[in-house]
């Protein structure tokens, strides 16, 4: 059924067929997040891999960012609806991280933990296979603190709420645990192109 | 206390009930719709319009209404130019019009009686309107609560429930009103702006700020700096 008297200002074609249901276009980069931006120092700043509390790697900056490099350009798509198009980020694939661990994933499911507290469970087969990475540049630059810098996890098929800012490390869970949005209603999953924004969806 | 929603959001038609003028540039729209589950202070709601081709777009707005159990909800939406969805509303959408969305949504910017104070708002332009909800819902469940907003327009005339605000700040012994203006020799929040509202209101127990982009994140670092835990400061953005 459609809305008395509108008609709304439909994108052409090939901006369309870029879209996910419910999504538009937007120029610039909006920031969403639940508080202020966490003060970060690269001195002591870690990243960590852990299973459920028990720890199995981590890194220094220098140690991270001295490992492989992978570039990812493409669209993004925020639960808010605004998309993003061509994208360029680059940062440490989730496949390099784990061959410099020198493991395989322990567990199906993983949780990515911010530095602000902020969770959001992605299954791990999301993000190998160069599927995702965390990532340290922005369109060339490092990732500035409002876009999640100096790290943040780029999981770019899934909705943005799951790449976490400012991300410190990802535990490995037993189960698929909801992180933070994923217990206030949102979609445990959070595929766009299905418009998976709540539970249900 | 989390609880998780297992439960699916579905869309809805909504009557629009009542329009009515709420500054220049924004309006009120009350819509009746009975939704599944309680609204708390600080949700928002997603509309989607669609065109008769079926192409759709879709939209977040704040509840503006205290939660309560009148099956109505009030919005307020500020009219952009060329704005697909807000244009919509400004220039088109009348009383009796059904709109389908769909809520309440939203877990992390939310206020509960129960979650008490002090409360520090901060609000810029229409971002006031999720803060407008809390200091409704503070006045009828928890007046006690100690409360101070700090809004933040461009000029007197933007200032969104201007009257109602004034009134609560007269009336109610635990609310105070800081209201800024930023055009034409105005002042934009500040450090010393903030220090006075910490002064007055005492230390926080909630933050919430809601605004444009740039004002949330500005603001939220002079809490920060001003030596406020982060973890108290919730923050929602409207757009850029
Ligand atoms: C959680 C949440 C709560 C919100 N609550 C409220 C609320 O309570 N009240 C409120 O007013 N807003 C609120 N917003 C903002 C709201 O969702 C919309 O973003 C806003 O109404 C603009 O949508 P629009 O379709 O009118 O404008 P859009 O069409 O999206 O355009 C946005 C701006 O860009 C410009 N623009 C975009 N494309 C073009 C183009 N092709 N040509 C010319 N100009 C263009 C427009 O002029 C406009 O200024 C909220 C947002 C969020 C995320």
């Amino acid at each position: 059924m459609s809305t008395r008297g509108f008609t709304g200002r439909k994108p052409p074609e090939a901006t369309r067929e870029r879209l996910p249901p419910g999504q538009y276009l937007t120029e610039d980069f909006p920031v969403l997040q639940i508080g202020p931006n966490p003060r970060l120092d690269l001195d002591t700043w870690s990243f960590t891999l852990r299973e459920g509390s028990r720890p199995l790697k981590s890194w220094t900056w220098e140690a991270f960012t001295a490992l492989p490099r992978t570039r990812w350009s493409g669209d993004i798509h925020c639960v808010t609806k605004w998309s993003k198009f061509d994208t360029a980020w680059e940062g440490v694939s989730f496949d390099d991280i784990l061959a410099d661990a020198g493991i395989a994933a322990p567990t199906a499911f993983l949780l990515a933990e911010g530095y602000d507290d902020y969770t959001t469970n992605v299954p791990v087969g999301d993000l190998v296979g160069g599927k995702g990475m965390v990532a340290t540049h922005y369109d060339g630059a490092p990732i500035p603190a409002d876009h999640g810098g100096p790290a943040r996890l780029l999981v770019p098929h899934l909705y943005f709420w799951k790449s976490a800012k400012w991300v410190k490390g990802l535990r490995f869970t037993q189960r698929d645990e909801g992180g933070f949005w994923e217990l206030r209603g949102y979609h445990m999953y959070g595929d766009p192109w299905r418009e998976q924004r709540f539970t249900g969806d | 206390m989390i609880e998780p929603t297992a439960r699916p959001l579905p869309w809805q038609s909504a009557t629009l009930t009542a329009i009515r003028p709420v500054t220049g540039r924004v309006k009120s729209y009350r819509f009746q719709v009975a939704f599944d589950r309680p609204v708390l202070a600080g949700q928002h709601v997603d509309v989607r319009l669609t065109a008769p081709d079926g192409y759709q777009a879709q939209r977040s707005y704040s509840i503006a209404s205290a939660p309560s159990q009148d099956g109505t909800i009030e919005l307020m939406i500020e009219g952009l130019p060329e704005g697909e969805v807000s244009g919509f509303f400004e220039t088109v959408a009348e009383v009796g019009d059904t709109i389908e969305l769909r809520g309440p949504i939203g877990g992390a910017f939310v206020w509960r009686p129960e979650d008490g104070g002090p409360l520090l708002l901060v609000g810029g332009g229409s971002g006031v309107v999720p803060l407008l909800a809390m200091l409704r819902h503070r006045a009828a469940a928890a007046p006690e609560v100690p409360s101070l907003l700090l809004y933040s327009v461009r000029d007197a005339g933007e200032a969104i429930a201007a009257e109602e605000l004034a009134v609560r700040a007269r009336d109610e012994p635990h609310f105070a009103l800081m209201l800024t203006l930023t055009r034409a020799g105005g002042r934009r929040v500040d450090a010393d702006m903030i220090g006075e509202a910490l002064h007055r209101l005492g230390q926080p127990g909630h933050i919430y700020i809601c605004g444009g982009n740039a004002f949330v994140g500005r603001t939220a670092d002079l809490l920060v700096d001003a030596g406020v835990d982060p973890r108290l400061i919730r923050t929602e953005r409207f757009g850029s």
